[in-house]
C-alpha cells in the first residue's frame, strides 16, 4: 500500500458516501496479506499455553514503604482550604476528564460545516449522555439562535395556520422523556470491513438524552389538522440547509414525536438545535429537525434531499430502499472495547448499551468466545422505550485471547443480526442502518481491537 | 347547559368529517393564525407531484452562467468534483433513461454514486438546490436560476437537450427521464405505519442461541498494523481511571506475554490557550472561509499553513487578497471578493502572516 493512500484506505469519505469499494478491497487485500500473522500472534500463545501470561502481579500492590504513599502522605486537597462557591457559574467536568471529547473521524468529510463528531461511548456510564459530549451532525453550519427571535410555524391541511413563539410553546403542557437518538449512518464504515479502532468511530453517533416538550399532535390539534386525510407530515429547519423530513404520522398519533426544547434539565445545546428540535423516537437522527421552523401537514411524502439522494439504503439487485426510518434492535460492549486495554487477568464487568427504535430491551446476551456460547446480561434501570438500555455482566479474565460480543433483543421480539445475516439480506453497501453484532477481541497482551469473525 | 352541548355537537360533527377537533378554547392565548406572507415566505417545499413548484423556467444556458460562477468551484464544472462533496453528475447511460433504472448501481465494483444515480424524483433536486444552495448563502438564488440551474445539471447527465428550458409546465416530462425513477422501493419493515404498504416483518431473523451456536470463530477483518494510530493516540481519548485504559498507539504493540503500555497515570497538560489563533478562527467561520480553506489543509483553496508559508509576514498583501478575491496563484477555482470590515480582514491577514497557529 502505498504511503499517502494509508489514510484513505480505511476512513472512507462522506457520511452518505461512507464505502468506497477501492477502499473496501485494498483493506480487505491488507487484511489478507497479515491476517495469518495476526491470527497466530492473537490466538498461538493461548493454543500452545507457550507464552508466559500476562503478570498476574496485583494491580494495587503494597509499596516498600509499608503502605501506599497515596494514603501516607496526607494530600494537599487533604491538609488545605478548598474554593468556595460559585467559581465557576456554570461548572465543567474535573480537569482530568479532558482525554472526554466528541471527536470527528479523520478524512471522513472534507468540511466541517457538513460532518459528524462521535460521542465517547467508551467513557459514559448509565444511560444518559452529557449534553456537551452529545453527538454532532450538521448539514450546513451549526447556530446559536436568539430564542426571542426563533418562530415555530404549522401551515398545510390544517383549518389555520398558525405561528407559534417560544413563551407559548413553552407554556403548553409539556413531558420530558428519555429517548436514544442515532444516525442512521452510525456504524456505516464497518458495513464492509472493519474501519476504524473504536467504540466512539463505530457506534458514537448515538447518543440519550432527557427531552422536554409539546408533544406534536397537541399543536396539531390546536390547529385543527385534517388527521383523517393527512398521511404525512414534513418538518423544516430554519438553519441554511432548512433540513427537511417527512415523519411518520403513526409516531405523531400516538403522542410520541415531541416538539422539544429541553435537554438532560436544561435547554437544548446549540448544536442539537437550540432553541427548539422534533424528536422523533426510535427513528433516526436526520428526522429529529433541528432549529425546527415549521411542520406541514400533507396526504403525500415529499421525497427530501435526505430521503431521496442520501439516507437510502442501496440493496443487492441496484434498488435503494427509500423511507428507512426505525432504528432496528442494537447493542454494543462499551468497555472492553477497541482501542482499550486491560490492565490485569481476574475480574471485570462487560457493559455496555442497548437499544431499539420499537420500544424496550427485552435481554441482552453477551459471547466471549466470538458468539460460540453467550449468557444473559443484567439490564440496569430504568429500562424504557426507545431509550439507551444499559446492562452489565460479570467476567474473569483467564488472560487468554478473548471475542466479546453483544446481543440483544427487543419488546417486540426481533433479536440484532449478525453480520453475515445482516448482509446475506442487505449486502455490503446499504451505508445506513448497519445493527450487526460488534465484535471485540480482547488480546492476550490485554489490548482490545475491533475485529468482525466469519 | 346548551353550550356545552353545541360544543359537543360540533366536536362530534368535525371528528365525522376528519378534522381533528380544533381546540382553541383549550388553550386560549397561546399561537395565533400565521399571516398568507408569512405563510408564503417560509412554506417552500416542492413535492415529488410539484405541489409547491412556483411557475416559471429557466435554459440550461443560463444555468451553465450561474453554475460557473456560484457553483463550480465545489462541484467542479461538469458536477463530477468529489473534492468537497460526493460528485454529483456520471454514472447514468442513455438506456437508463428508457428504463428508469441506473444499471450502475448494480455493479459492486463501480467506483461511488454519484446524485443523478441515485435520485428518484426532479423535485428533489429543484427543491434542495432552492432552499440550501449556495453552500454558504443558501435561499440567495432567484426561482429562475433554481431552474436554470437544475436543467443544467440535467444537461450534464443527458437528460435534456443542450438548448432545454425547464419550467412548471414540462418538468413533469423531466421526471418521466429520470434515470433512477424507478430505483426506489418502500418493500421494507423500516418505516413506522401503513402509508407505503411496507413489510411488517423485519428482514433479519436471528435466534436467541445460547451453547454451540457456531463453529470455532475466524477472525474475517480486522484493522491493519498501519492504522493502529490513524485516529490520535487512544490513550488520550479514555479516562485516566477505570477498569479498562485506553492503549498508547504511539508505541509498537506488546507482544505476548510483555505487559502492554497503557495510558499514562497523569492527566496530559492542556494546551497555553492561544487567544489570537481562537479569535482569528471565530472570524473564519464567522465569513464562512472554512467552506473553502482549512487552517491545516486544502479544501477548494489551499490550507492557511499553506498560505502563511508563501506569504509570511506580508498582511497588507493577504488583507488585500481576502477583500479583492484573485485566481492563479493557487489554482484554477478563482476566489470571489469578500465583503467584511477592514479590520475583520487585517485580523486573518495578521494571523496567517505569523504562521496561522491553532
Amino acid at each position: 500500500m502505498k504511503e499517502d493512500s494509508i489514510n484513505s484506505g480505511r476512513v472512507q469519505k462522506a457520511p452518505e458516501n461512507f464505502l468506497t469499494q477501492g477502499g473496501i478491497k485494498e483493506v480487505f487485500a491488507e487484511g489478507k496479506k497479515g491476517r495469518r500473522d495476526f491470527i497466530r500472534s492473537a490466538f498461538a500463545a493461548a493454543a500452545a499455553g507457550a507464552a508466559a501470561p500476562m503478570a498476574m502481579a496485583q494491580g494495587n500492590p503494597v509499596p516498600t514503604e509499608g503502605g501506599d504513599l497515596n494514603i501516607l502522605n496526607l494530600p494537599e486537597h487533604a491538609t488545605n482550604l478548598g474554593q468556595g462557591v460559585a467559581v465557576e457559574g456554570y461548572g465543567k467536568p474535573s480537569k482530568y476528564e479532558s482525554n472526554l471529547q466528541r471527536r470527528q473521524s479523520p478524512g471522513l468529510t472534507q468540511t466541517t460545516q457538513a460532518s459528524v463528531s462521535f460521542a465517547p461511548l467508551q467513557s459514559l456510564f448509565g444511560i444518559v449522555t452529557p449534553s456537551g459530549l452529545h453527538f454532532e451532525r450538521h448539514h450546513q453550519g451549526w447556530w446559536d439562535i436568539d430564542p426571542s427571535k426563533h418562530r415555530f410555524m404549522i401551515n398545510g391541511m390544517v383549518k389555520k395556520n398558525m405561528v407559534f413563539t417560544m413563551d407559548e410553546l413553552m407554556r403548553l403542557p409539556s413531558v420530558s422523556r428519555f429517548h436514544f437518538i442515532e444516525c442512521g449512518a452510525n456504524t456505516a464504515v464497518d458495513w464492509g470491513n472493519v474501519a476504524v479502532p473504536t467504540v466512539q468511530y463505530t457506534h458514537g453517533m448515538l447518543s440519550c438524552s432527557e427531552f422536554t416538550g409539546v408533544p406534536l399532535i397537541t399543536l396539531l390539534e390546536l390547529a385543527g389538522a385534517d388527521l383523517k386525510n393527512a398521511k404525512f407530515v414534513l418538518a423544516e429547519g430554519g438553519d441554511g440547509s432548512s433540513m427537511t423530513r417527512t415523519i411518520p404520522m403513526s409516531l405523531i398519533t400516538s403522542g410520541e414525536v415531541l416538539v422539544a426544547y429541553g435537554q438532560n434539565g436544561e435547554m437544548l445545546r446549540p448544536e442539537n438545535g437550540y432553541p427548539l428540535r422534533l424528536v422523533v423516537p426510535g427513528v433516526q437522527g436526520v428526522s429529529w429537525v433541528k432549529y425546527l421552523r415549521r411542520i406541514e401537514v400533507g396526504d403525500k411524502p415529499y421525497a427530501a434531499k435526505d430521503e431521496a439522494i442520501h439516507y437510502i439504503d442501496l440493496q443487492p439487485g441496484g434498488l435503494h430502499r427509500q423511507y428507512t426510518n426505525i432504528q432496528e434492535v442494537k447493542s454494543v460492549v462499551t468497555t472492553p472495547s477497541g482501542g482499550q486495554v486491560l490492565l490485569d487477568k481476574g475480574f471485570y464487568n462487560i457493559t455496555g448499551l442497548a437499544w431499539s427504535g420499537k420500544g424496550k430491551i427485552q435481554r441482552v446476551d453477551v459471547s466471549v468466545d466470538g458468539g460460540r456460547n453467550w449468557r444473559q446480561a443484567r439490564l440496569e434501570t430504568p429500562v424504557l422505550s426507545k431509550a439507551l438500555t444499559r446492562f452489565n455482566l460479570d467476567w474473569v479474565w483467564d488472560g487468554k485471547p478473548a471475542i466479546i460480543q453483544s446481543r440483544a433483543q427487543d419488546e417486540t421480539g426481533h433479536v440484532q443480526p449478525t453480520y453475515q445475516q445482516l448482509r446475506g439480506v442487505r449486502g455490503t453497501r446499504s451505508i445506513y442502518h448497519n445493527n450487526a453484532i460488534q465484535s471485540w477481541l480482547v488480546q492476550e497482551n490485554g489490548e482490545v481491537k475491533n475485529v468482525q469473525v466469519s | 347547559m346548551s353550550r356545552f352541548r353545541n360544543a359537543v355537537l360540533t366536536a362530534a360533527l368535525l371528528a365525522v368529517a376528519g378534522w381533528a377537533v380544533a381546540q382553541p378554547d383549550k388553550y386560549p392565548g397561546v399561537g395565533r393564525a400565521a399571516t398568507p406572507k408569512e405563510v408564503a415566505k417560509w412554506d417552500i417545499d416542492v413535492r415529488p407531484d410539484f405541489k409547491g413548484l412556483p411557475a416559471g423556467s429557466g435554459s440550461v444556458a443560463k444555468g451553465q452562467d450561474v453554475w460557473e460562477s456560484k457553483c463550480a468551484h465545489c462541484h467542479g464544472v461538469f458536477g463530477e468534483s468529489g473534492e468537497v462533496f460526493s460528485p454529483l453528475i456520471g454514472g447514468t447511460t442513455a438506456e437508463d433513461i428508457k428504463t428508469g433504472r441506473v444499471a450502475n448501481l448494480n455493479r459492486a465494483d463501480y467506483p461511488g454514486r454519484t446524485t443523478i444515480m441515485k435520485v428518484a424524483t426532479v423535485s428533489t433536486l429543484w427543491d434542495y438546490i432552492n432552499r440550501a444552495m449556495p453552500w454558504t448563502s443558501p435561499k440567495s438564488l432567484s426561482t429562475e436560476e433554481v431552474y436554470a440551474v437544475t436543467a443544467f445539471l440535467l444537461n450534464l447527465a443527458n437528460v435534456v437537450p443542450d438548448d432545454f428550458v425547464l419550467s412548471d409546465k414540462n418538468i413533469a416530462d423531466v421526471q418521466n427521464r429520470m434515470p433512477n425513477r424507478n430505483g426506489m422501493t418502500t418493500q421494507h419493515a423500516m418505516w413506522p405505519g401503513n402509508e407505503f404498504g411496507g413489510v411488517k416483518k423485519p428482514d433479519t431473523n436471528n435466534k436467541l442461541c445460547m451453547k454451540d451456536c457456531t463453529p470455532e470463530p475466524k477472525l474475517a477483518s480486522f484493522l491493519p498494523e498501519f492504522a493502529r494510530n490513524a485516529h490520535g493516540n487512544l490513550a488520550e481519548q479514555n479516562r485516566l481511571v477505570g477498569q479498562q485504559h485506553g492503549v498508547d498507539t504511539t508505541k509498537p504493540e506488546a507482544k505476548a506475554g510483555m505487559p502492554v503500555v497503557a495510558a499514562p497515570a497523569a492527566a496530559v497538560p492542556a494546551k497555553p490557550e492561544n487567544v489570537e489563533a481562537k479569535a482569528a478562527i471565530a472570524l473564519l467561520n464567522k465569513y464562512s472561509c472554512t467552506a473553502c480553506h482549512g487552517v491545516d489543509k486544502k479544501v477548494v483553496g489551499p490550507g492557511f499553513n499553506e498560505v502563511a508559508k508563501k506569504h509570511a509576514g506580508k498582511v497588507d498583501y493577504l488583507a488585500g487578497k481576502i477583500k479583492a478575491g484573485g485566481s492563479g496563484v493557487w489554482g484554477p477555482i478563482p476566489m470571489p471578493p469578500q465583503t467584511l470590515p477592514e479590520a475583520d480582514a487585517r485580523k486573518i491577514a495578521e494571523w496567517i502572516s505569523k504562521g496561522a497557529s491553532k
